[in-house]
């Protein structure tokens, strides 16, 4: 068949060591100016060299996420919060949706219900954990929307669930802070601007396609918002956390540009 | 008059490529292969042709992440580079005297004789009418390649842009098939360049310089008028 799908290198094979994380770490704290400008010196250089291996060099790396954090600030002066994601008919949607995540489906670790709890942190003035039954009593909004995957491949999904921006208002959220992160139960945790957090298409889903969200899609909670990419929307979600402090994300801190907004 | 002056014929004694078109030309190329190399290895993450992945040893990037950091770095000196390239090229009259006008009997005809490996370029200053059609139809190709990559980076902020190439898919396939465009562009010019060495030292050095007397009335824009 012509429109094959390909393994995916979007999950390594094997998972990176710890040490890379602590190692690259340094490398996001020194990001800068400075840093830039010195980089790019060396970059015309560097074009020269091929080979794969160049772009994991320290210095190349310094400057291509320096050009990555320029990015993230680009591509937040672009991001109109008013601008909404195209809506599309029920008819469109992919049932079920399609399965991602670090690991294989086989993986997937079901969440219990009735001990799940989200736990909130940060700046919020409300921290009292959040059942399930709780959530779901919130209104629900439902979106059709588009999710894109940075790998390249994209679905139509019906989300429902109570609107992130609401949620935090009700909770008390100072939505002056400027990331909104959240951490899910498998490890993973990624953040988002507080501008796309309080967009008008940003839910915490409960509901895929009218049924609450199977196991290996998120249940119970999963983010879905319309202006980020596939892998700023974390599943299993077991806490929300609201800051000043750049909290970066699973993919984020190993090289995908923060930012990522649609 | 002022216009007519700058859209005119170079002045005497000017070099065929100014410096500002080398530059920008040399430029233009590394970003060109920034972005094709590392296109390639985003690509082989979600491929749109079953048969076809590019080999890890002719992509950018180790991980996937990394073709990413190098395509949204190679996007800023191709669109910046390019900006400056096209505002000259427009402001001076460069590709008006050089891409313009383009007649389709004079394409056959060169391409006839090129494909016969007859077609001559005596006179480097000026280009044929398949030199002229390349040229025009790369600068147009890069173009939409920066519009379908705006679409695919943006496609919500920009979501007439993604409609214009039918959907995100869309915008996808318009993306890989203006680069092919592109490959082959570059496979024509370098093989080219390389069989007229002339033409690769002008790129490099500026060429020769312009004759004192315009070669024929044809080539001032008052004729055309």
């Amino acid at each position: 068949m012509l429109f094959r799908k390909s393994s995916s290198r979007f999950r390594p094979p094997q998972v990176p060591d710890r040490a890379i994380l602590r190692e690259h770490r340094k490398v996001i704290d020194e990001i800068g100016r400075r840093g830039l400008l010195r980089g790019t010196m060396s970059l015309g250089a560097l074009t020269l060299l091929t080979g794969c291996d160049v772009s994991e060099q320290d210095q190349v790396q310094r400057v291509l996420r320096s050009v990555s954090a320029f990015n993230d600030w680009v591509q937040a002066r672009l991001f109109d919060p008013d601008k909404l994601a195209p809506r599309y008919a029920a008819s469109q949607v992919l049932k079920p949706p399609r399965f991602n995540a670090y690991y294989g489906i086989e993986d997937v670790q079901p969440i219990d219900a009735a001990t799940w709890r989200l736990e909130l942190a940060g700046l919020i003035q409300d921290k009292r954990p959040w059942t399930l039954e709780q959530i779901r009593a919130l209104p629900e909004q439902e979106e059709i929307i588009r999710h894109i995957c940075v790998e390249g491949w994209d679905y139509i999904g019906q989300w429902s669930g109570p609107n992130l921006r609401q949620f935090l208002t009700r909770v008390g959220a100072d939505l002056g802070a400027k990331y909104v992160a959240f951490h899910s139960h498998d490890d993973y945790m990624e953040s988002i601007d507080m501008a796309s957090a309080l967009h008008p298409q940003t839910i915490l889903a409960t509901k895929y396609a009218g049924d609450p969200i199977g196991d290996p899609y998120g249940f119970p909670l999963r983010l879905r918002t319309a202006v980020k990419l596939g892998f700023k929307n974390p599943k299993w979600i077991r806490a929300i956390e609201v800051t000043n402090t750049y909290p970066g994300g699973y993919w984020a801190d190993r090289g995908f540009n923060w930012h990522s907004g649609l | 008059m002022g216009s007519e002056i700058k859209a005119g014929p170079p002045r005497p004694g000017a070099r065929m490529h100014p410096a500002l078109v080398r530059v920008t030309h040399w430029t233009n190329a590394v970003a060109m292969i920034v972005m094709i190399m590392s296109g390639w290895k985003i690509y082989n993450d979600e491929v749109i042709f079953g048969f076809l992945h590019f080999p890890e040893a002719i992509v950018l990037g180790k991980w996937a992440q990394h073709g990413l950091q190098w395509h949204f770095l190679g996007m800023w000196i191709l669109v910046l580079n390019g900006l400056v390239y096209l505002a000259y090229g427009l402001l001076s009259g460069r590709f008006r005297r050089l891409l313009l006008p383009i007649r389709p009997r004079e394409l056959l005809r060169e391409v006839k004789a090129a494909l016969t490996f007859r077609l001559h370029h005596p006179d480097l200053t000026r280009y044929n009418a398949v030199q002229k059609t390349l040229y025009l139809g790369v600068i147009l190709v890069i173009i939409m390649q920066v519009l379908s990559g705006l679409a695919l980076w943006k496609p919500v902020q920009f979501s007439w842009l993604v409609v214009l190439f039918g959907d995100f898919q869309g915008a996808r396939l318009a993306h890989f098939i203006g680069m092919a465009a592109i490959v082959l562009f570059l496979l024509v010019h370098v093989t080219l360049a390389l069989l007229v060495p002339r033409t690769l030292a002008a790129m490099i050095g500026g060429g020769q310089r312009i004759a004192a007397a315009p070669r024929d009335v044809s080539s001032s824009p008052a004729a055309h008028s």
